[in-house]
């Protein structure tokens, strides 16, 4: 098992954020993982993303030509990332913001409207691990019980008491996620 | 596997609590990106409260090498760490530390150049960190790491040798190296070694007070007698000689049959495996050199590769053609060697050096 995966958005998103996440849940899943970001003047107000491998064997680079799947949350990141998405691989991406859909049909695509959803639920805390959800029901890599332990050891303490809430989101996320094409 | 302690972290992360529980004496530094994390997480740990460990912000680079050289002169296991323009500040007292041949390590977590440049990674200090930097006839021993893990390995091996032969060492990472995050195995906490333990390892040279000794230890990189500066630098250059016949290392990856030879060190190299196991899904037949030490430089290797009659190196650096040179040496113009590179913190994948190799050493 290798899942290569790219999540792109603005800073402020919580686009590092759910890749580290999804790197603790790999790591309590007993996989090797890489977790690497842009950093500096992207997170500051521009784009932001990381990549995120997960490995049942040794992950030689932490740079990828192309991905499995890709987290999409903004036009800028649609526009570079959509090439870049293996044959057959995944894209999902919010709509909240995309002008320009995307094109390619070798490639599943879902949509997930998690912007709009946090909106009407009046959480926007919640965004980022809404779409971790809508991701880990279209492919479920790592166990949930592995993201749960994964969600607490990528949170400090003080912020624990946010995890049922954040469960929910998770499970709210896969629910609202669908399949265009 | 119960006593090990798997933590996913930063390579910058990493290199501060692996110098906690090496033990560690003292970290003087002043931040910079992409290497920030280092003192940034040594003053979370606040090692002053549970091993000693002194941890400091110098007003500036120049201040924190020299005490860096101050601290190594009393035999303390001492080091800084910075990036780029940083290491450029520091290359005086780097010149000072070997020619007073005191122990340190230093680490380097790269960004693009030349000038303040950018914080993006790169490997445009190979030249900086291997051939000189600062003045003179000296090497600082240096350890190119590609993995968190090696981040963390190599802060006890760097203090190892750099005490070993009394030679300051440098980790020489970078960006890439130093932000992303991997799961890392830690050390078990070392006690700080006791003032006696310091003594019976460094009582000969450093400047620990006099004690009983009948004479004074004095460090320092002066000697204005030409006869006598001659003799510190005839016995520096032994020293080296025995550094480059016993401390370069290295790994192979599918080299034995490889017709053609990638060598890359450090976040490089990670991507160059890739490519290797991108290209042998292919038929062809690519294998990879990684220098783990690039000073010593792993020369034998790759010149019994070219013996061997290996088709084409190419050597692959987040810079404009630097440790090619090395190549070139240690090949001794037996096979072509081409460099292909990324400058100014941008980086190549997989796939962009399978297409370079093709380009420019398959016919």
């Amino acid at each position: 098992m290798k899942e290569t995966i790219i999540i792109a958005g603005f800073g402020g998103q919580g686009v590092l954020s759910m890749g580290k996440i999804l790197a603790y849940s790999g790591v309590m899943q007993d996989f090797e993982v890489t977790w690497m970001p842009s950093y500096g003047p992207e997170m500051r107000g521009g784009t932001a993303n990381v990549t995120v491998v997960l490995s049942d064997s040794r992950i030689s680079s932490p740079i990828a030509s192309e991905f499995d799947s890709a987290i999409i949350l903004n036009q800028q990141s649609l526009d570079k990332f959509e090439s870049k998405v293996k044959p057959g691989g995944i894209l999902i991406y919010d709509t909240n913001g995309i002008t320009h859909a995307p094109t390619r049909t070798d490639i599943n695509v879902y949509t997930i409207d998690a912007a709009a959803e946090c909106a009407r639920l009046g959480n926007a805390k919640m965004f980022n691990t809404m779409i971790l959800g809508g991701y880990l029901k279209v492919k479920p890599v790592v166990k949930m019980e592995n993201v749960m332990e994964g969600l607490k050891k990528s949170l400090p303490e003080r912020a624990w008491k946010l995890l049922p809430q954040n469960e929910e989101a998770i499970r709210h996320g896969g629910e609202i996620i669908k399949k265009i094409r | 596997m119960a006593d090990k302690e798997v933590k996913l972290m930063k390579g910058n992360e990493v290199i501060a609590h692996a110098a906690v529980r090496c033990g560690c004496d003292g970290y003087f530094g002043y931040p910079i990106t992409p290497q920030s994390e280092v003192m940034e997480t040594l003053m979370e740990l606040e090692p002053w409260k549970t091993t000693g460990m002194v941890v400091l912000q110098a007003e500036s680079e120049v201040s924190s090498i020299n005490m860096v050289y101050g601290g190594a002169a009393t035999g303390k296991k001492v080091m800084t760490s910075s990036s780029s323009p940083g290491v450029s500040l520091m290359s005086e007292g780097l010149s000072y530390i070997a020619a007073s041949e005191l122990p340190c390590l230093i680490v380097n977590c790269q960004r693009g150049g030349p000038g303040l440049g950018t914080i993006q990674p790169s490997q445009g200090d190979y030249f900086q960190a291997c051939k000189g930097g600062g003045h003179g006839d000296y090497h600082l021993i240096v350890l190119a790491p590609a993995s968190v893990q090696e981040m963390h390995d190599f802060v006890g091996l760097g203090f190892d040798l750099a005490f070993k032969y009394r030679n300051p060492a440098m980790i020489l990472a970078d960006g890439a190296i130093g932000q992303m995050m991997e799961k890392v195995v830690l050390a078990p906490q070392q006690p700080r070694r006791t003032k006696e333990e310091l003594l019976a390892q460094c009582g000969e040279w450093a400047t620990t007070g006099k004690g009983e000794r009948t004479t004074q230890n004095i460090c320092t990189s002066l000697e204005l007698q030409s006869e006598l500066m001659e003799k510190i630098n005839e016995r520096m250059q032994a020293k080296y000689r025995e550094i480059e016949e016993k401390e370069a290392r290295w790994e192979e990856i599918e080299c034995d049959d490889a017709d053609y030879i990638i060598v890359a060190f450090g976040s490089s190299a990670r991507i160059c495996s890739a490519t290797v196991e991108m290209a042998r899904k292919e038929g062809l037949k690519v294998g990879l050199l990684r220098p783990i030490t690039l000073y010593p430089f792993p020369t034998k290797p790759l010149a019994a590769l070219a013996e061997r009659g290996v088709k084409g190196f190419l050597s692959v650096e987040l810079n404009a053609g630097q440790m090619v040179e090395d190549v070139r040496l240690a090949v001794e113009g037996k096979a072509p060697v081409k460099h292909y590179g990324r400058m100014g913190g941008m980086m190549f994948n997989p796939q962009d050096v399978l297409d370079e190799l093709k380009a420019k050493l398959v016919k």
